[in-house]
């Protein structure tokens, strides 16, 4: 017998959908089956995550905090994926808005005792700016010299890292240790439990106003996509670069464009994780949710809401896999998903025949 | 062929191939005998291609049976058919570029097994294409070679590996008159020394110049199967390829020739490869004209599309009424009214995988009324989208329909749609029929005097001279990126275009022995 692929010419509108949610429970039960060997049991180390990252109000808000960084970068990388630009920088760029964002408080670029209502749009400002150049280096070098983004923007995650090692080791060192002085309060994104004075009920919830630019940068980037001149020059270039050239459009000027906006995307997840939880810039800021961000846009098929719900997969996972094991289980986790996508993408493109021929000749 | 009922080379029987949606094959009959040349014919979609594909091992049946020499067989893939002596000539060719003919034939094979005795192998080719006239040297890198000369490797390939049985498909859309006739002959030695031939082709001329019998494919059923080309004519087979009647002679309106709107100076390119691919090109196309050129593949005459286009980068001056527009923005050409037909109509002239509505859309999305301001009307983009889906026919389950679905003549037809839609001042067309069915070559021909009358200044670029005959006013003939000849269309002898296409000179062309190519022209 012999397995061949063929091209499907027609693929019904509910099969990426279906195949992608297909993945995702290939995926568990392939982890289950590598918990029961290692001696665990899957069925307990499941309910246990759900439990862990769903199971109460607060869990839920903890959940939608780690959420919150994957979603800014997942969209980075779902804006640049559309276009064929393969974005891996998304790391990089989050730390450099994290930089950015810091330097607005510790440089400092707004006197002390500024008001918040000044001092985090300056913040964001600063962390979109400092992520979008962060982008807009592979975007120009790829433009203008062809250089493939994917070898840049890789290597410009390990710069970015030691760019923020620099300034927490060097300059903005508070003592000696590998970390800054914590920002002013006024350089905290408001969160739920600031408004438990008046409704008790948010005390301890720690979701911060970073969720929400993200599902506000959702939102405008699929309008934008969707209803624009602008998406619709993005879905041309990346389906087709020669036809879109061929339409009169100048694609070396788009890629610059979209590597900024990317940049910035991330960047913003940058500042939002410094301001609204980590409140200081340190060299660990980044567990490496630019790197997971690549696994949800693909989750997410570069569909920017739905990026927001595979987000919070993957911020349950995070939060809750810590609790049964540091760092092995979940990261196992994301990377049988990842392969399991991958997988159910060669699905959607082809079609599976089994031959059972006797050759002949 | 000595029996009065000789037990067919290769025989169909009851083939039955679907694809999704699409019978392809419905229970198709076909039988090729020993010594002949069997053509079939059929317009783009009438399963032609499946059939042959069925025949060399690419595809499976659904149910039928294929008999070789009268003994069943199924074939697993395309190395067993070639063992079992039957080969195919594919449109796109299969050649190493950077390797010798030698190489390029040897490849694949299991002997020699290790060490490459090239002299041997050489020789041997050298006898084969001795015997059947297949000029080539074995010596010769593929990229130093022809488009002709590389189909005579291809061939080769097959001769070496014992094929009996060739496949031809369309073996003639790549070439000059003068390489048709030698490929005619060497088909007919190959059919003398017992082997025998499929030549599909949708050209009528040139089928009932070569072919012993024709069957006639139609939407994935004979419609002819294995006529004698004495018990048939061209209107009859072009009937039983469309269903109807076609109209052979195109109605031109008396030539009024406008001013200048493309004017083309001095213009030098190189291709993609680096190399030059156009030498001093100079031209002009008034409104309302339409200049041919005639070329073989690989003149230049794609390049200077390009270059016309925006596309590509040149030196030297391309004007529209006035305005540069080469080396410039193609957004600059698009707004001086330059609309482009480009040959590769799936990779640049529509996006596959983007709606027929996003396609359509494609050159004014960016002007009202379907932009507002960043804006995409969506309800605007449909109304135009949908208004042009039905002004040009283009079959199509739905605008909403993505674009690779299409058929090839539909296609075309949306990229018409869409070029003439803006209002063009110049048309740049590129084998704007090559690959068509009958019915679609009709339409487009249609649209480009359409065109014409409405005062566009057209180039058409083509590779089968008689579209050009029968459409241009001026005939430019392109050699090695230089316009070599220029005749106004009543002027045009298609042997002295004949020999300026490969390098001659006119004073080569010697009109009282018209070729066989002149024979098989369309009907003018």
């Amino acid at each position: 017998m012999n397995l061949r692929l063929e091209p499907r010419t027609d693929t019904p509108r509910w099969f990426p959908a279906t195949a992608t949610i297909g993945a995702l429970v290939v995926a568990f039960i392939l982890s289950g089956f590598i918990i029961w060997l290692v001696g665990g049991d899957p069925i307990r180390s499941f309910t246990h995550i759900m439990v862990a990252a769903f199971g109460s109000v607060g869990v839920i808000s903890d959940t939608l905090v780690k959420a919150t960084p994957l979603i800014l970068t997942g969209l980075a990388c779902s804006l640049a994926f559309r276009m064929h630009l393969w974005n891996i920088g998304a790391e990089g760029q989050f730390l450099l808005g994290a930089w950015g964002a810091s330097a607005v408080v510790l440089v400092p670029i707004l006197p002390a005792g500024t008001p918040a209502i000044v001092v985090i749009p300056v913040m964001m400002l600063a962390g979109a700016a400092a992520g979008g150049a962060w982008g807009f280096i592979p975007g120009i070098l790829r433009a203008r010299l062809g250089v493939s983004e994917i070898i840049t923007t890789l290597m410009l995650n390990y710069v970015a890292l030691f760019w923020i090692q620099y300034w927490v080791f060097g300059p903005w060192s508070e003592g000696g240790f590998q970390q800054t002085r914590p920002f002013p309060p006024e350089a905290w994104l408001p969160r739920l439990t600031d408004l438990a004075a008046a409704f008790p009920v948010l005390g301890g919830l720690t979701v911060h106003l970073g969720l929400i630019f993200g599902i506000l940068a959702a939102t405008i980037m699929w309008v934008a996509l969707e209803r624009t001149r602008w998406g619709y020059e993005i879905r041309l270039i990346g389906d087709s670069p020669s036809a879109a050239r061929y339409a009169g459009i100048d694609i070396g000027r788009k890629i610059v464009v979209v590597f900024v906006i990317s940049g910035a995307l991330a960047g913003l997840g940058g500042m939002s994780e410094v301001g609204g939880v980590v409140h200081k810039l340190q060299d660990q800021i980044s567990p490496g949710y630019g790197f997971t961000a690549i696994i949800i846009a693909y989750l997410a098929r570069f569909g920017p809401f739905r990026v927001i719900v595979a987000s919070i997969l993957f911020g349950a996972l995070i939060l809750a896999g810590r609790e049964i094991q540091p760092s092995g289980v979940p990261a196992m986790i994301q990377g049988i998903i990842l392969f399991a996508l991958i997988g159910s993408d060669v699905l959607i493109r082809y079609r599976i025949r089994f031959d059972r021929h006797l050759a002949t000749a | 062929m000595t029996t009065a009922a000789p037990v067919p080379a290769l025989e169909a029987r009851g083939i039955v191939k679907t694809f999704p949606g699409v019978v392809a094959n419905d229970h198709v009959d076909f039988d090729l005998r020993t010594g002949e040349i069997h053509a079939l014919l059929g317009e783009n979609g009438a399963g032609k291609s499946t059939l042959m594909n069925i025949l060399a091992g690419l595809y499976r049946p659904d149910s039928g049976e294929l008999r070789l020499d009268g003994r069943p067989i199924v074939f697993g893939s395309p190395r067993e058919a070639i063992a079992a002596g039957l080969g195919m000539v594919h449109q796109h060719f299969t050649l190493v570029p950077s390797q010798t003919v030698t190489e390029n034939v040897l490849l694949g094979l299991s002997k020699p097994r290790f060490w490459l005795r090239a002299g041997r192998s050489e020789e041997q080719i050298g006898r084969l294409s001795a015997k059947f006239g297949l000029r080539v040297d074995p010596r010769a890198k593929i990229w130093q070679l022809s488009v002709g000369e590389q189909q005579r490797v291809e061939i080769l390939k097959l001769l070496y590996r014992e094929a009996r049985i060739l496949i031809m498909d369309e073996p003639t859309a790549v070439l000059a008159p003068q390489e048709i006739n030698e490929l005619f002959r060497t088909l007919r030695s190959m059919t003398a020394d017992g082997r025998s031939i499929v030549f599909i082709s949708h050209k009528l001329g040139e089928v009932m110049a070569i072919a012993d019998r024709i069957t006639v494919m139609r939407r994935g059923v004979v419609t002819a199967a294995g006529i004698a080309v004495a018990d048939t004519s061209r209107a009859d087979l072009a009937r039983r390829m469309v269903g109807r009647e076609i109209i052979d002679v195109l109605e031109r309106t008396p030539f009024q020739p406008g001013p200048v709107v493309l004017a083309v100076r001095d213009v030098t390119a190189d291709n993609d490869r680096g190399l030059t691919a156009l030498r001093g090109v100079s031209m002009d196309v008034r409104a309302g004209e339409i200049v041919g050129i005639a070329a073989v593949a690989g003149n230049g005459q794609n390049e200077l599309a390009e270059v016309i286009t925006a596309l590509r980068p040149s030196r030297g001056s391309v004007t529209i009424g006035g305005t540069e527009v080469a080396n410039r923005p193609v957004a600059i050409a698009i707004r001086e009214g330059v609309a482009h037909v480009p040959e590769d109509r799936t990779g640049v002239g529509t996006s596959p995988n983007l709606s027929v509505a996003d396609n359509l859309i494609m050159k004014r999305y960016h002007d009202a009324p379907i932009a507002h301001g960043w804006f995409v009307d969506d309800a605007a983009a449909r109304g135009i989208a949908q208004g042009l889906k039905d002004e040009y026919d283009i079959a199509a389950p739905s605008i909403d329909t993505e674009a690779r679905l299409l058929s090839g003549g539909n296609i075309q037809r949306l990229i018409f749609a869409r070029e003439i839609d803006t209002g063009p001042r110049v048309m740049v067309a590129v084998h704007p029929t090559r690959g068509l069915d009958v019915g679609a070559i009709e339409a487009v021909h249609r649209v480009l005097l359409e065109r014409r009358q409405a005062g566009t200044a057209i180039l058409l670029i083509s590779e089968d001279l008689d579209e050009i005959l029968a459409l241009a006013d001026r005939v430019d003939v392109m050699y090695e990126g230089r316009i070599v000849g220029s005749f106004p269309v009543a002027d045009a002898d298609i042997g002295t275009i004949g020999l300026l296409m490969t390098g001659g000179t006119a004073a080569d062309a010697d009109p009282a022995t018209p070729t066989d190519a002149t024979a098989t022209s369309a009907g003018r």
